[in-house]
């Protein structure tokens, strides 16, 4: 089980929602998780073909699940996952 | 002055000016010299290029390159506090060149009234030291990461929208670089531009004000500089959270095979030029609309925006169907119908009506060119431009 931190990029695809907690071993299984229950999402987080977005990451905690197991990246009980998103803002 | 030489001393005004750093012992004469030789070149002068500029002319860089292409417009001016009501109508880089005169007329400014691109990227940053990011767009991000990767120099990043902002300084010595963290760009119209999905005003001050501090620290070479971590904040929570970054082995530019080791064409790379066999998206015009509306045609206008836009002026007969949510309710499209799909801009609509076709709707659907701006400047002089 983890809180899940939905950047303002994307809250427009979970009805304003900003964290949400989902049950899950891992962060694939979170992420799925939290892809059903927003199906608005799903094109945002996954390619046509399933592979996780390049310019979305995951961050368990502080770290980039990327330097972790990735999706295989097991979760406790009171961890944090943040999806960080490319923004390009600035004028 | 010859081009390498450097400033060995501070004159009287100077040393009064300066009194607060030199007063400092991680900053001093020696640290205030340091500052004054350097050249630090910060790319858009709008919002977050607003406070990086003013603070960095205040703190007495000697050299501030500046390089923009646009025109202060009225509705910068709620967060690009470099420019006033004044301006509006001039060159960014003009009434940016007049501030750091007012504030500092030590500082030595070089202008370009220009766009950077992979023609002239190299040749302009060369010359500096530091280049900070104070843009808008995916492209010239790119272009500045790998110009910086190529040319061995820190590149200062900064990025908003909405609420949210990230601050980063890439490329220092061995650290990550901006591909690092984001090895590609999304798709285009999966994340909107600060013009299509707003920016709190404040914000930019924020983030841009931590990026003159990591600015000075740079050429001081004091404190820990923000380099393999990502700062995020967050205004409506006021929440920092600092993230690890890591160097990527595979990275493309910076990593130990890289493959990107001269400027590429970042448009295309941003996917803003779109291959033929892409999905392509008919549009009208709103006079055309107008036309078929007058004429009693069948048609259903659909508005993309978000709920608060529309209160700001719609089409009459608009159907409100947010962005996020239209691919999921494409049932509520009347294909007996021409559907028409309204944004603000028209480049929201166009991709929301691929993201449609692509997922197997095939009614009749247009995007309205130019969004409901277009409509606005052409057919409904009442309804207000935003």
């Amino acid at each position: 089980m983890a809180t899940v931190y939905i950047p303002t990029a994307l809250r427009l695809f979970t009805d304003g929602t900003s964290e949400v907690v989902l049950v899950g071993e891992n962060i694939g299984e979170i992420v799925t998780e939290l892809v059903t229950k927003y199906g608005d999402l799903k094109t945002h987080l996954f390619s046509n073909e399933g592979k996780l977005r390049s310019f979305v990451n995951i961050y368990l905690n502080e770290e980039d699940v990327r330097h972790l197991d990735g999706l295989n990246t097991k979760v406790s009980e009171g961890d944090k996952v943040l999806l960080v998103p490319s923004i390009a803002g600035g004028i | 002055m010859g081009k390498d030489d450097k400033y060995e001393k501070l004159s009287q005004d100077e040393i009064s000016r300066y009194s607060r750093h030199l007063i400092l012992p991680e900053v001093g004469l020696e640290g205030q010299l340091k500052i004054k030789n350097s050249k630090v070149l910060v790319v858009g002068t709008g919002g977050l290029g607003a406070p990086v500029i003013l603070y960095l002319a205040a703190a007495g860089v000697g050299t501030l390159g500046l390089i923009d292409f646009d025109i202060v417009d009225e509705s910068n001016l709620q967060r690009q506090i470099i420019h006033t009501t004044r301006d509006v109508g001039r060159p960014k880089i003009s009434s940016a060149t007049d501030r750091i005169k007012g504030i500092n007329p030590n500082v030595k400014v070089i202008s370009y009234n220009d766009r950077l691109t992979s023609k002239n990227a190299i040749e302009i940053i060369k010359d500096f030291d530091i280049v900070v990011d104070g843009t808008d767009n995916f492209q010239t991000r790119y272009l500045i990461n790998d110009s910086c990767v190529l040319l061995n120099k820190p590149f200062v990043y900064g990025s908003i929208f909405r609420f949210e902002g990230q601050v980063s300084v890439f490329n220092d010595y061995d650290g990550p670089c901006y591909r690092c963290l984001y090895p590609e760009p999304p798709p285009v119209g999966l994340v909107p531009s600060c013009a299509e999905g707003g920016v709190i005003g404040v914000l930019p001050g924020i983030i841009g004000t931590i990026q003159a501090n990591e600015t000075i620290k740079l050429i001081l070479g004091i404190g820990e500089v923000l380099s393999g971590r990502l700062l995020t904040f967050d205004a409506l929570r006021m929440q920092f959270k600092e993230l690890k970054l890591k160097s990527d082995k595979e990275c493309p530019v910076c990593g130990e095979h890289p493959s990107v080791t001269e400027l590429i064409d970042y448009e295309e790379f941003c996917g803003l030029k779109r291959p033929d066999e892409q999905t392509s998206v008919e549009e009208i015009s709103a006079i055309d609309l107008k036309n078929l509306i007058n004429e009693k045609r069948s048609v259903q206008i659909i508005d993309i925006r978000q709920p608060h836009e529309l209160q700001i002026g719609k089409i009459d007969g608009t159907k409100a169907i947010p962005f996020g949510q239209l691919v999921r309710r494409k049932d509520e499209l009347d294909d007996s119908k021409k559907v028409v799909v309204v944004c603000k801009i028209g480049l929201l609509s166009a991709e929301v009506i691929r993201q449609l076709k692509d997922s197997g709707y095939t009614g009749e659907i247009y995007s309205l060119k130019g969004g409901i701006t277009s409509w606005a400047n052409d057919i409904d002089y009442t309804m207000a431009r935003y």
